[in-house]
Formats: structure tokens, C-alpha cells, sequence
């Protein structure tokens, strides 16, 4: 198994599933030429050329629409938003058109799109550029919603999610594109979507933990075996469908949970797998559900400031001694 | 072939000169000069002489007879409407008719058609059976989508019908993508998608002109002008109402057609649809048409006049079509009552069909979410 960042995995994921389907093919702001804002298509447009890798004005709402539409007769369109911040322009046509197209049809058009790109909150870009929008997505029935936090994962999980005949929205995390972990060289490993993983096993209390907040929990974790605090953590991968299963299964074990995540935590990813948890294993409950989320409040610019709107290792330590009631 | 229709456009790119020039009207579409509507309106009716000329009488007959068709249907729907049959919103197509049958019959069965919430038309004029379309509005099993989508989202894979989309413009981009599907494929089919002059303020409009020029992709963008977009006439909302001058914006080749007249939005389609296939070049027609009834079934329509109603009423795209077939002696007083006793015959079953279709059952409530469901 090689060891490569995460950028690297998702650039291997996306020259693969150009190779294996010609009508797969990849659009976004400066995708091409420029080899993407964030290099995740490095070498594409060269290796496939513009017919594959298009290089698309900068018009979120209108390639988001394109992509729809030539998915609709049989396209396979990834559309990378340089950004998750600017999809918020292209709404209308992910959940108006993306999510409900098979559904209003009858059956008749399925949607076979992946909208990927960073999510989550970058290096001091304040608060226009840093914000997670999981919740906004993962709302909608019709959508799946996936979040990798390992290179193993991401190479895996786009695979799945480009082979897959749904729209996929597939968040990516600005600050984890250099992040290293080993990947199977095997070119046709996928992880299937809507299976979450015990990223670490434990006894005395469970994290539920994704994307940006997974290593911390690892890290949190590490330090709490030091403390005679036994963790296990718990990445659902996909948002929607959400593997419930596999996290009450361990809040049967731990009867303690602490959700971290750096969204904001009103009507956040965080309150729906409370209220799940509630609802599926409430006498398995040994401590009220903990919440460990970004601040309620948009993205500062100052760096002081940004430090204490993200979660952090010393903040989920302490919401596991909480629960724990240590 | 008439040279009427063409509006050339003063700014305009380079791709963009139409094949012939004809009358320029200084007049923007706000000022309706009723003594002008009535003299343009002989001369349209040469034009459609001259147009009969060209045709097939099946051709004709069969515009006709869809024209016909798509105005009992509708009137039909409106009692169905009235009767509680049909729920939400139903926006009918009556007085619009010559924009979807005229430019449908200039496309192929393997192109595209995409439209907005006022699509029982465009659904009915590309051959979706009209029992499973009053089925659909009924909200019944047997509808075109299953009774999930409703008047305004008929779809029909079949008959390469791509949907009723009922946010204002949304259909646009999503059509771009359909034409650009058909280039990537190296296909040469087209993507012809309609919507109201109020949707071209929506910006998605704008993006979707854009890209479709810049990559020429092989795209009909249809402007139905019915003047009102809801109940705000459109000199309230455009700063340049001029529709098919806005493709100067993206050097599109653009023409303004008068909706009224069936064989006029005919031939500007077929243009277009031959630049699309042969060159792939997008076009965008600006059709000025008027709705006979109010935006949908729940508007009274007090914001238009009577009076002006009336006066495009004397144009009635069917009544204006079956007159000068008349003229030409292409059909008589039988064969109108023939096709009138068959479309009749045809909506009364449509009735009865999506009367005696059953409701959608319970579990499907939750099919078509996911094609690939997981779990």
C-alpha cells in the first residue's frame, strides 16, 4: 500500500473513473488549465483533454444545471465547486432539480452527478470562505452525502460515489488535502456509500466523529487511553444514507456519546444523530448526549478568534470526561 | 419561405446575421397599437398563405389537429379544475398553442424538448398520450410521472419529453446540459427548451446563453412572450424589453417570431434546429404569443383588460390557422369537424381514463427517491 495525501487520493480516484467511463467527465472553476484551485486535478486536462476537463465560467448556478441536465440522458458529470461556499449559488438546481428529478418523474430520470469540492473551514479566510454545509444537504431526501477524512477513504468513497446513479455531494475539507494515509493500490478498491467506520475501538464512551473532526478524535482518543479513558470513534462517511446502525451498536457498548463536528450546531448533522440516539437507544443512555460543534457564529478572520470558533483536541477530551462523568 | 418574421438586430455578433432580413420593427413590445395589431395581422395572414404552400397537407392537418387538440384538452382541464378533480396549480396553455405545435413539428423525435410549469402543451404536441397526462393532472397512478409530479411536472422519457420544471428559468440550464450531453455523445440531436419572458430576468438565463454560445452547443432556447409574467406586464419588469435582443449579449443568433401564427414559429425552429445540428450553434427565438386565461386556474386576471384580451383573441392562433387553410382550400368544414369529433373523442377518454386510474398506492410514497437506494 502506497502512502499518499488525500489530495493525491482524490486526484487517482478522478483519472480512474475517467478511464473507466467516457462519459464520465469533469467541470469546474479552473479544473483544466490551472489544474485545480486546490491541484485535486492536477494533470487531468493534459492526460484526457478539454472535452473530459472543462474549464467552466465562473457561473455556479449555470454549470450546476448543465451537469444536471447531461446527467439526465446519460452523462456522468462531476462538477467541482472550487469551493462548497460558492455552492450556495447552485441550490436551486441540487435540490430542486438534482434531488427531486427521479422522484417528480415518476421514476423515469435518475441523476447519476457528483458535486464535490472543500468544505468545512479553511486558514483564516473569515466568513464567506469557511463555513460547513453538510446539514444544508444531507436535508434532502434524493441526495447522498459523503465525508472522507482519510486518503483511504476518499480514493474509495469517490469511486462509489461517480459509479453511483444518484446526486452525490462529496465534501472534501480545505485543511485535510495533505493529509497521508496508506491506500490500497488495487485500481478498482471503491468503499461503498452508506457505511460508517470504527475508526478506533473503545469501551467507556463513543465519539461520533467526521471529516475535520476525525483526526482530532483519534488524537483525543490516544490522549484518553492515557487517562485510563477507553474511546472508540466512529466515521459515519456518509451523511445521507447514515449508517445509524453501526454508532448505536456502539452506544449500546459505551452508553456514552460525544458528537464533534466544526459545523454550526443549530439543526447541525450533531442534532440529528442525537435525536436518532435518543430515539433508537435511550436506556442505553448512561450520560445526556454531548454536542462538541464550530461556534454559532460566522467565521471570524482573526486568527485568536478562529481558533476558538473550531473544535479542538482539549474541548472534546473534556466532553468525554463530561460524559463519562470524570 | 417567408422572410417576415425576422427581426435583424442592430448589435449583434458575427455568427448571428440571419439568413434573410425582413421587417424591423422600432416599436418595443410594450406599446400595443391595436390598429397596428390588425394591420400586421393581414399580413401575417399572407404569410401564412404563402407558408401553406410549402407543406404537406398532413403536415398541416397535423398541426392542426394537435393545435385543436391542446385547446379542448385545456378547456377540459379548467372544468376538470373547477370540478375539484385536479389540486395545486394548473396553468393552462390556451391562446399559446402555434409556439409549442409550430415548434415541435420542426424537431425530430430524438431531440429534446424541456418547458416550464405550463407544459401540458409541449407534453401533448410531442405525443404523450393525453390520457396519461389529464391521468397525471388527476393525480393518478397512470399519469406520465406516476401522479408524483403533476401539472407542472409531466415527464416523458419515451417521447424524449424532459419535463415541466416549475422554478422560473430553471429549465434553462438544465436544457444547456442536455445540448451539451448531445455534443459530448457526438449525436447530432438538439435541445429545445421554452419559457416565459419572465425568466429572462432570472440570471440563470444569462449563465446558460453564456456558456451555450461559448461552447456552441447545439441548443434552441425558446422565449414564449406572453407579455405577463404572472400578473406584472412585462414593461414593469424588463428594462429592455426587446427579449431577442439580448442574445447580442452573447453574439447568438436570435429571431422574433409572431407566436400567433403557427408556421411562422415553424420555420424560425426549423432554422435554428438546422444551425444546432449542422454548425451547433445555439439560437435563441423570442415567440410574442398571449394567454387567453389567467396565469393559472386560481388567477382572475384582473390586472389585463378586456379589451385587450379580446383583441388577441380576433388572432386566435387555431381559429387564424383553420381560416386560412380554409382560404387555401386545404381543408373544408368536414374535415374540421372531423378532426373536432376525433379530439372530442380523444379528451372525453382522456377524462375517463385518469377518472377510472387508480390513486398512487400508499408505498409510493417512498419509490424514486434513490435510483441506487442503500439499505
Amino acid at each position: 500500500m502506497a502512502v499518499i495525501t488525500i489530495r493525491e487520493a482524490l486526484n487517482q480516484a478522478l483519472r480512474e473513473e475517467l478511464e473507466r467511463d467516457e462519459n464520465v467527465f469533469l467541470m469546474g472553476e479552473e479544473v483544466g488549465a490551472y489544474q485545480g484551485a486546490y491541484k485535486v486535478s492536477k494533470g487531468l486536462l493534459e492526460e484526457f483533454g478539454e472535452k473530459r476537463v472543462i474549464d467552466s465560467p465562473i457561473t455556479e448556478l449555470g454549470f450546476a444545471g448543465l451537469g444536471v441536465g447531461a446527467a439526465m440522458v446519460g452523462l456522468r458529470p462531476v462538477i467541482e465547486f472550487m469551493t462548497f461556499n460558492f455552492s450556495i449559488l447552485a441550490t436551486d438546481q441540487i435540490i430542486n432539480s438534482a434531488a427531486k428529478m427521479l422522484y417528480m418523474s415518476g421514476g423515469q430520470f435518475k441523476i447519476p452527478i457528483v458535486f464535490r469540492g472543500p468544505n468545512g473551514s479553511a486558514y483564516q479566510v473569515s466568513s464567506q470562505h469557511s463555513q460547513a454545509l453538510e446539514s444544508w444537504y444531507a436535508h434532502f431526501p434524493g441526495i447522498k452525502v459523503v465525508m472522507p477524512s482519510t486518503p483511504a477513504d476518499a480514493k474509495g468513497l469517490l469511486k462509489s460515489a461517480i459509479r453511483d446513479d444518484d446526486p452525490v455531494i462529496f465534501l472534501e475539507q480545505e485543511r485535510m488535502y495533505g493529509l497521508k494515509g496508506e491506500v490500497p493500490d488495487d485500481g478498482d478498491f471503491t468503499i461503498p456509500l452508506g457505511v460508517a467506520e470504527v475508526k478506533r475501538e473503545g469501551t467507556d464512551a463513543t465519539i461520533v466523529a467526521r471529516s475535520l473532526t476525525v483526526p482530532l478524535a483519534l488524537k483525543a482518543a490516544e490522549e484518553l487511553e492515557k487517562q485510563g479513558v477507553s474511546v472508540e470513534v466512529i466515521d459515519p462517511r456518509t451523511i445521507r444514507p447514515l449508517d445509524i446502525e453501526t454508532i448505536i451498536k456502539s452506544v449500546q457498548k459505551t452508553n456514552r456519546v460525544v458528537i464533534a463536528e466544526e459545523s454550526h450546531p443549530f439543526c447541525g448533522v450533531g442534532a440529528e444523530l442525537s435525536a436518532q440516539i435518543m430515539e433508537r437507544a435511550f436506556d442505553y443512555l448512561d450520560a445526556p448526549v454531548k454536542r462538541i460543534s464550530g461556534a454559532d457564529a460566522p467565521m471570524p478572520y482573526a486568527k485568536n478568534l478562529e481558533k476558538l470558533a473550531l473544535p479542538d483536541i482539549e474541548r472534546i477530551i473534556a466532553a468525554v470526561r463530561e460524559v463519562a462523568y470524570l | 419561405m417567408s422572410e417576415l418574421k425576422v427581426k435583424p438586430l442592430k448589435p449583434r455578433g458575427p455568427s448571428a446575421a440571419p439568413a434573410s432580413a425582413g421587417v424591423v420593427t422600432e416599436r418595443g413590445p410594450d406599446e400595443i397599437d391595436q390598429a397596428e395589431l390588425r394591420a400586421e395581422h393581414q399580413e401575417r395572414q399572407q404569410h401564412l398563405h404563402a407558408s401553406i404552400e410549402g407543406l404537406e397537407r398532413e403536415t398541416l392537418l397535423n398541426m392542426l389537429s394537435q393545435m385543436v387538440l391542446i385547446r379542448r384538452f385545456e378547456e377540459k382541464a379548467a372544468e376538470a379544475y373547477t370540478l375539484g378533480k385536479i389540486g395545486g396549480f394548473c396553468h393552462l396553455y390556451i391562446g399559446q398553442e402555434a409556439v409549442a405545435v409550430g415548434s415541435i413539428a420542426a424537431l425530430r423525435p430524438d431531440d429534446y424538448v424541456m418547458t416550464s410549469y405550463r407544459d401540458h402543451g409541449h407534453a401533448l404536441a410531442r405525443g404523450t398520450s393525453p390520457d396519461e397526462v389529464m391521468a397525471e393532472l388527476f393525480g393518478k397512478a397512470g399519469g406520465c410521472s406516476a401522479g408524483k409530479g403533476g401539472s407542472m411536472h409531466l415527464f416523458d422519457r419515451d417521447n424524449h419529453f424532459l419535463g415541466g420544471h416549475a422554478i422560473v428559468g430553471g429549465q434553462i440550464p438544465l436544457a444547456t446540459g442536455v445540448a451539451f450531453a448531445a455534443k459530448y455523445k457526438g449525436t447530432d440531436q438538439v435541445s429545445c427548451v421554452y419559457f416565459g419572458e419572465a425568466a429572462v430576468n432570472q440570471g440563470v438565463f444569462h449563465e446558460s446563453l453564456n456558456m451555450a454560445q461559448l461552447w456552441k452547443l447545439p441548443c434552441i432556447y425558446i422565449c414564449e412572450n406572453n407579455q405577463y409574467g404572472m400578473g406584472t406586464a412585462l414593461k414593469r419588469a424588463m428594462s429592455l424589453s426587446d427579449v431577442s435582443q439580448k442574445a447580442c449579449a452573447y453574439g447568438m443568433a436570435s429571431e422574433f417570431v409572431d407566436g400567433m401564427d403557427v408556421l411562422a414559429v415553424y420555420e424560425a425552429t426549423r432554422r435554428a434546429a438546422a444551425r444546432a445540428r449542422k454548425e451547433s450553434q445555439p439560437s435563441l427565438i423570442e415567440v410574442r404569443t398571449y394567454r387567453f386565461m389567467g396565469h393559472s386556474m386560481s388567477d382572475p386576471g384582473n390586472y389585463r383588460t378586456r379589451a385587450e384580451i379580446e383583441k388577441y383573441q380576433e388572432r386566435d392562433p387555431v381559429k387564424v390557422f383553420i381560416e386560412s387553410l380554409k382560404q387555401k382550400q386545404i381543408v373544408d368544414d368536414a374535415t374540421i369537424k372531423e378532426i373536432e369529433d376525433r379530439v372530442r373523442a380523444q379528451v372525453e377518454h382522456a377524462i375517463k381514463f385518469a377518472d377510472s386510474s387508480p390513486e398512487p398506492a400508499p408505498e409510493e410514497l417512498h419509490t424514486h427517491i434513490y435510483a441506487n437506494p442503500i439499505k
